[in-house]
């Protein structure tokens, strides 16, 4: 006997539950079902809209016409703009606003970054900057354009943050602030290769923790400050690797502010990143309240078709060896690109595993890459081309199936790493996607 | 005229380093320059094989004898370098029987030990062996670091006395009528250690002696004294797999042919090879085909193969020579054999010979040969240890695991810094200071990427080498960063991000070679970690940094072209104007400006 929804969200990552969550807006019965751990826990938690205009594809150089050469301070601005079959063109840029708006609604005063249409540029971990239209409240006290000078702490254990360093990379990048760097021990008997998690609980819960200065223990928050305090001169801002708490951020910030009298802040990290997975709890937490099932730990592993093929009848679920039929009348594809494995590939070429549906690339396989390990890559691009309803198309351009919609990495035609879009497109084509099965279902 | 070195050795492969610790063992004074990094040419392009002779006992009984020798002594005075995996040569349905039978003949003649096994009992030593292997002859192949045997050599030759300077290209040899007395040498960042955005240096080195050990560039070092040596280059494509599908050296038991080897390498297996001769050794195509055939015609032995995920491709060029005249056809069947050019014999050009030919699981008895041949042109008595000596980190191997517990580390971290450092693990490995794992895929600590920036400077592709960081499955996606920032404060932050570039590319660049299926998913999620996380692509500190260069050479000026700060978003209620004045004021305080600190602050 097949479980019946109205919408059927495969995947669950920031697209799928973007669209899931606009599909519950209509008040239908909706599902979302996601097999492994999404990518958001590998993303660094920013919400990326446009950084750089992608204009270094289609066959025009890098050095272009100069434009795509800085970070875009307005990301609507280059929309527009953009190349037939860009995921942005598909939607158009009223519905990329209007997703945002559902994201603002949807995160509150977590995210910041709505005041303006102008990106935010944040330091990154490296010591670069990077354009980004939205930013968890942990983040915002740091951004590169608001000029107080600033410390930067990482920890001895922490390999991947070299605070000086970065610091020294921030100067080299003239960023218009004073910064410096300073390594520190993290208090308590971590491991030296503690999970980063393992730092964020004992921030969370304020564990009690060696004072390392003979005085016994004390609470960890307070011992981070105290050995944090000799190394501030006259800064106004500190920047902290991202592990201030998965649970409770913003009283473990508040309480090192107060205690040392400066704002904090976050430097996001790369996997696995805590902003990626408080973003996660707070998009499944809004799952909950608008009603979606969420079905998770278990793969979709093909379909049925019906209607002589133009509509997908049911997906099959492999429950621990079993194949179950899920059925609903709207279908959204949202299992991410290659790194999601919503897109596969083998010697042979590439593919979209669960409908089979059509994945442009070049046959030869040694046109799937550039010899610049950050040159404009096909690889990045691959993934599904849709209509302007997103529905994944077939080689010939028509519609794979009336009832399926794709939204985020699976879509292809765009490069999120390049343009720094990832996030955006998701939360574009989600809302649409989502959008757009609700709308049919009613009907 | 006193020379600045009695000999210079050219080339830090598996040649010029076993000749540079021969001779510096000796008592003499030594120099070694490389081009790139220790292993840079063929060494570091090799399949890992330690032969046990098999492979040459029916075409070749005089490598092979030497091979089996070699191998024994490796074992001994390597055994930090070398697993003993034992080898295989397996027989398919339709390989002949005869040439198993004169395999099995040519290994007995050449006292390599090798005893027959059925298909069956083959398999149990290999499961995954396809189920139709006839039987398998079992030999003393074993896997080998090229890298970590090199840099041994090399450490022993600067314990007595040596200068090994890498990064050291030879741009011209010093000759004067028909006497060759040195090199002039180009440091690409100064003599010593590699040591990025430290500008180059050229040097002129005079020698008593030369020894041309450049394997396959020995023809292009020769023409810069008018000698001509025909190295008949033939690359070879390898395959790595990343994971170990055989323990054991698997070896299709038939008359040469390409793809017909898999060796069991650290946490990988390497697929072996081809054999095609080519005119530049700098410069020849690397094609889809020829990783293809490897995967498919190896998976006629393992048949899993063919689905498996590789995580890159290599290709590496044999220093093959014969004497003029010879004119084989078929580079696989120029000689294996190595040959010793006098140039006074044979041109009548005295103070060098040149070494070409051979192969790297005898490199150690060419180096006393060629050795023995120096000493008696310099009229220089003393004897060759090197069969007999340890090199550094095979001393006492035996109370070494013991040991192991005392440095913190976790199982299976530790055993792995033990293979890798041997009797140096105590050295390297005690440290007060807190030792995370840098490189998860291959389990390499802080303590033991320092140690190798302490050998290679800024050449994180000399760490690389030395540690084995960012050599498994993400290919350095997860840790070259982290590898990078382990340079600071030693080096400045250019030089630290210049060398960050330089193995990102590396990594890129074998990585090519194998995108599909896994390592497709990983190269994407490499490229948005380091794109999308990091922005290493648009690093606003490179444009600066071009930018700068620019300026100086023209004198534009470039700031309306840096990144307007002032145009992006500062914060809510926060206004981006401060900042903008800030610019204005001058942002050219970089380096002093710590030090008004929170002035600008609210």
């Amino acid at each position: 006997m097949a479980i019946e929804d109205d919408v059927l969200v495969i995947g669950g990552g920031l697209a799928g539950v973007t669209a899931a969550l606009s599909a519950a807006e209509h008040g239908d019965r909706v599902r979302l079902i996601s097999y492994k751990q999404s990518t958001l826990r590998h993303a660094s938690g920013l919400i990326d809209v446009l950084g750089y205009a992608p204009d270094r594809g289609e066959g025009e150089s890098r050095e272009g016409d100069g434009r795509s050469e800085g970070p875009l301070s307005d990301p609507f601005d280059a929309i527009p703009d953009l190349p037939t079959g860009h995921p942005y063109e598909r939607v158009g840029l009223e519905r990329v606003r209007e997703a945002l708006l559902f994201f603002d609604a949807i995160v509150g005063d977590a995210y910041e970054g709505g005041h303006t249409p102008s990106n935010a540029l944040v330091p990154t971990v490296s010591g670069t900057v990077k354009p980004t239209a939205r930013y968890p409240a942990s983040v915002a006290p740091g951004l590169a354009s608001d000029a107080r000078s600033t410390l930067l702490v990482g920890f001895e254990t922490m390999p991947e943050f070299d605070a000086p360093l970065s610091a020294a990379h921030l100067r080299a990048a003239d960023v218009p602030f004073p910064v410096r760097g300073a390594t520190i021990s993290f208090p308590g008997e971590l491991r030296d290769d503690a999970k980063r998690t393992r730092y964020a609980h004992i921030l969370d819960w304020d564990e009690s923790v060696d004072t390392g200065t003979g005085a016994g223990s004390a609470p960890g928050r307070a011992v981070l400050a105290e050995t944090i305090r000799p190394h501030l001169e006259r800064e106004a801002r500190l920047g902290l690797p991202a592990v201030l708490g998965e649970e409770n951020t913003g009283v473990v910030r508040r309480d090192l502010e107060e205690r040392l009298g400066v704002d904090v802040f976050e430097i996001p990290m790369g996997p696995p990143s805590l902003p990626g997975m408080r973003l996660e709890d707070l998009l499944y937490g809004a799952l909950e309240e608008h009603g979606v099932r969420v079905t998770t730990g278990v793969p979709v592993v093909g379909c049925e078709a019906s209607d002589g093929g133009r509509r997908v009848d049911h997906v099959l679920v492999d429950r621990k060896g079993q194949e179950v039929p899920y059925r609903a009348d709207e279908y959204v594809l949202a299992t991410g690109g290659l790194v999601g494995k919503g897109v596969r590939s083998s010697r042979d070429g590439v593919t979209e595993p669960i409908f089979d549906c059509h994945v442009p690339h070049p046959e030869d396989r040694y046109d799937w890459f550039v010899d610049d390990a950050f040159g404009d890559q096909p690889f990045a691009r691959f993934g599904v081309a849709v209509d302007r309803e997103l529905r994944p198309l077939d080689a010939r351009e028509k519609p794979e199936f009336e009832n399926l919609r794709a939204a985020g990495g699976v879509l292809g035609g765009y490069d999120y790493a390049a343009e720094k879009s990832g996030s955006g497109v998701s939360l574009a084509t989600g809302y649409v996607a989502g959008r757009r099965a609700g709308k049919e279902v009613r009907r | 005229m006193a020379h600045d070195t009695e000999v210079l050795v050219l080339g830090g492969g598996s040649t010029g380093c076993g000749i540079a610790r021969d001779l510096a063992t000796r008592g003499l004074g030594v120099t070694l320059l490389e081009r790139g990094n220790l292993t840079h040419g063929t060494t570091g392009r090799m399949h890992g094989l330690l032969h046990s002779g098999g492979r040459y006992a029916v075409s070749d009984q005089a490598s092979a004898r030497e091979c089996i020798e070699e191998n024994r002594v490796l074992r001994e005075i390597a055994g930090h370098c070398v697993e003993e995996t034992g080898g295989l040569f397996v027989q398919r349905p339709e390989d002949p029987d005869e040439y198993f039978r004169e395999k099995l003949q040519g290994c007995r003649e050449c006292d390599i030990p090798a005893t027959v096994l059925s298909g069956a009992e083959a398999r149990e030593i290999e499961p995954y062996l396809t189920n139709d292997i006839e039987r398998a002859i079992q030999v003393p192949d074993g896997a080998v670091d090229p890298f970590r045997l090199c840099v041994a050599n090399a450490i022993d030759a600067e314990r007595h006395g040596a200068r090994i300077e890498t990064h050291a290209e030879v741009i011209d040899l010093l000759r004067e009528g028909d006497d060759v007395y040195g090199a002039v040498v180009r440091h690409e960042s100064g003599p010593g250690k590699q040591a990025h955005a430290r500008p180059g240096t050229t040097e002129e080195i005079t020698a008593d002696y030369v020894v041309n050990a450049t394997g396959a560039w020995a023809g292009q070092i020769g023409a810069m004294a008018d000698l001509e040596i025909a190295v008949r280059p033939s690359k070879g494509v390898m395959t790595i797999m990343n994971v170990r599908q055989v323990d054991t050296v698997i070896n299709r038991c038939r008359p040469k042919g390409d793809a017909d080897i898999i060796v069991p390498h650290e946490t990988t297996a390497i697929l072996g090879t081809t054999d095609d001769e080519v005119s530049d050794p700098d410069d020849y195509p690397e094609e889809q085909w020829e990783v293809d055939l490897l995967i498919d015609t190896l998976s006629e032995l393992v048949p899993i193969l063919r689905d498996a995920r590789t995580i890159r491709s290599f290709w590496g060029v044999r220093p093959l020579y014969e004497p003029p005249g010879t004119g084989t056809e078929d580079p696989t069947d120029i000689t294996r054999d190595f040959f010793l050019l006098d140039h006074a014999e044979r041109d009548g050009v005295d103070g060098m010979t040149s070494i070409v030919g051979g192969k790297f699981t005898t490199y150690r008895l060419m180096a006393e040969q060629i050795s023995d041949h120096v000493c008696e042109k310099l009229g220089v008595r003393g004897s060759c240890t090197t069969a007999e000596e340890p090199l550094p980190g095979s001393e006492n191997l035996e109370t070494l695991l013991a040991g192991m517990d005392d440095f913190g580390l976790r199982s299976p971290i530790a055993r792995r810094s033990a293979k890798r450092l041997g009797s140096r693990s105590q050295e390297v490995l005690e440290t007060d200071e807190p030792n995370p794992v840098i490189c998860a895929c291959e389990g390499v600590t802080r303590a033991e990427i320092r140690d190798a920036i302490s050998q290679s400077g800024t050449d994180l592709n000399g760490v690389r080498i030395r540690t084995r960081a960012s050599m498994g499955n993400c290919q350095g996606g997860f840790c070259c960063h982290a590898m990078a920032n382990e340079l600071s404060p030693e080096y400045e932050e250019p030089a630290v991000r210049a060398a960050l570039d330089e193995l990102f590319q590396e990594r890129w660049k074998g990585e090519r070679h194998a995108l599909w299926g896994e390592q497709l998913s990983q190269a994407m999620l490499n490229y948005a970690l380091h794109a999308t996380t990091m922005n290493r692509d648009r690093d606003p500190a490179a444009r600066s940094s071009a930018l700068e260069g620019r300026g100086e050479d023209d004198g534009e000026t470039t700031a309306a072209e840096s990144i307007d700060y002032g145009a992006f978003d500062a914060g809510r209620g926060r206004s981006a104007e401060s900042a903008r004045e800030r610019i204005a004021d001058g942002r050219a305080d970089a380096p002093s400006r710590r030090r008004d600190g929170g002035a600008d602050g609210d």
